[in-house]
């Protein structure tokens, strides 16, 4: 299905990266790169350190600024990042960050972190309480943990209380940078099982950053290549 | 249980380099605020009362800090003084960190030519002596506290601006924010729940840093008669008369005014020195804060 005018990939629901290029300073690290995610697909992106994998889920999360080409949301090309998104468009792609550490506010206890999103946008108290237990439960972290501040939880359980916040507004599109590189073996294991259950639920896209290509190949339908 | 109160005890402080230091400045400090607050009540001064007959007295038990040239009781205007001290430190290095707080804030978060054209104006500033430049605008006013503070305070504010802005720059791009933004956060509330917490501490530290300086600051210009007005006790004042009945022989007028500010600042100091380490994110780590 193609609309006159437009390039052929637009179109297509997805998310989509088109020709996008970044670099910091005078250090290209994308020079015009295709990528899409159909919904219900789980692609793989695979690179050495430095061939741009965290840039490019930056500027599909809408995070950083591409010097060249566009993010398209199902066929809407998004202009601007940040703010100037409209919060509906920018809640429907979420990102799973390498470490939960930097990720987290250090002052939130883990249940205001999951419930941050939806007060962020003015959810309902009971609303906010009802659905932070219900991601709590999915995740796999007990009442106990909740009331805990990130300092006094485990690398694994505060990554999964990350997962719990980036699912909070069931985003169509989820990518994962690195998001299971510092878990052990059996957190990695669930957090995998919770993603690829959401993913058949929502029919959500997802998009898994990694250097361990034996992880890819498990995990991702296909895998794209960074040079 | 046993979680529990291992939990408890970590929580505990540790003895620490430096804990008997900050201890007794706690208690220097605790106790010059007690007494200043409470002096008007326990023992009141005319501050224009003159006794011609008891001019330059040495310390006895009757005045135990000896009295100046006009027969005042130096001990007594030094609580005075240090009271008027102590009050200008804490309201100018409040309105230093108002005036720097509020630049270094929309600097850090605007960005581009709002931060470009702000911070060379903090550097414009800072290239100024600074008591020339406190002079400068007490000197364009009457001398009154009003005039004292706000030469303190638009003399102050640049490094709390700078710390306010440099604050704002790391956090800024700091995971834990670009979660916020993609979880819906918007700008005020990106600024207000996430940003600012984490500077407060700083800020807090910085406005407790300055106290020391605005109190010399104050005495600095009061020692130049452009303080307060002669007749009213100031540290500065007391100082800067007492200089005069040096030559006669009289060391006391200057002494415990002297004193009173190396003691009371060196206590404000070290408490603040030890709180900056309390921050060091190593410290705090070990503190489990």
């Amino acid at each position: 299905m193609t609309r006159p005018g437009l390039a052929a990939g637009v179109t297509r629901p997805g998310l989509a990266a088109c020709q996008v290029s970044a670099s910091y300073g005078t250090q290209r690290v994308l020079d015009a790169v295709d990528l899409h995610i159909a919904p219900g697909e789980t692609v793989g992106l695979h690179g050495p350190s430095g061939s741009g994998k965290s840039t490019m889920a930056r500027l599909l999360a809408l995070l950083h600024r591409p010097d060249g080409g566009h993010v398209s949301i199902d066929g809407t090309p998004v202009t601007g990042i940040r703010h100037q998104v409209p919060v509906a468009v920018r809640t429907r792609v979420a990102i799973l960050f390498q470490s939960p550490r930097a990720a987290t506010d250090p002052r939130l206890t883990l249940a205001d972190l999951i419930a941050e999103p939806m007060r962020a946008i003015g959810t309902p108290p009971e609303q906010v309480r009802a659905r932070t237990a219900e991601l709590a439960d999915t995740v796999g972290l007990t009442a106990d943990l909740l009331t805990r501040r990130p300092h006094a939880v485990s690398d694994g359980q505060l990554q999964r209380a990350c997962l719990a916040r980036s699912l909070v507004h069931r985003p169509g599109y989820l990518l994962c940078d690195e998001a299971t590189a510092m878990l052990d073996a059996s957190t990695q294991a669930h957090v995998a099982a919770v993603v690829g259950e959401f993913q058949r639920r929502h029919d959500a896209g997802v998009l898994v950053i990694s250097h361990d290509a034996a992880l890819l190949a498990r995990w991702a339908d296909r895998v794209v290549e960074l040079p | 249980m046993s979680a529990a109160v291992l939990a408890r005890v970590r929580r505990l402080p540790r003895p620490r380099p430096g804990r008997v230091g900050a201890t007794v400045a706690g208690t220097v400090l605790a106790a010059a605020v007690l007494a200043c607050l409470f002096a008007p009540v326990l023992w009141p001064l005319d501050q224009s009362a003159v006794d011609l007959s008891q001019t330059r007295l040495a310390p006895s038990l009757l005045h135990p800090a000896g009295t100046d040239d006009l027969g005042r009781d130096v001990a007594h205007r030094s609580l005075y003084g240090l009271r008027v001290s102590l009050l200008v430190g804490v309201v100018a290095a409040l309105v230093a960190a108002v005036i720097g707080g509020a630049v270094g804030a929309l600097a850090g978060t605007l960005g581009g030519v709002v931060d470009r054209v702000l911070m060379r104006l903090v550097d414009t500033i800072a290239a100024l002596p600074h008591l020339l430049l406190g002079i400068f605008i007490v000197a364009m006013l009457r001398p009154s506290l009003g005039a004292v503070v706000l030469s303190i305070g638009l003399t102050h504010w640049l490094s709390t601006a700078r710390i306010v802005r440099s604050e704002l720059l790391s956090l800024r791009h700091r995971p834990f924010i670009d979660a916020a933004v993609s979880g819906g956060a918007g700008r005020l509330r990106v600024l207000t729940r996430h940003l600012l917490p984490h500077v407060l501490p700083r800020l807090a530290l910085a406005i407790t840093l300055m106290i020391p300086h605005a109190v010399w600051h104050e005495t600095a210009l009061s020692f130049l008669g452009l303080g307060l007005p002669p007749h009213l006790a100031s540290l500065g004042n007391m100082i800067n008369d007492g200089r005069a009945s040096l030559l006669t022989g009289a060391w006391w007028a200057s002494l415990t005014p002297g004193l009173a500010l190396i003691v009371v600042t060196l206590a404000l100091a070290t408490l603040t020195a030890r709180w900056r380490d309390r921050l060091d994110p190593r410290v705090r780590a070990e503190l489990q804060l």
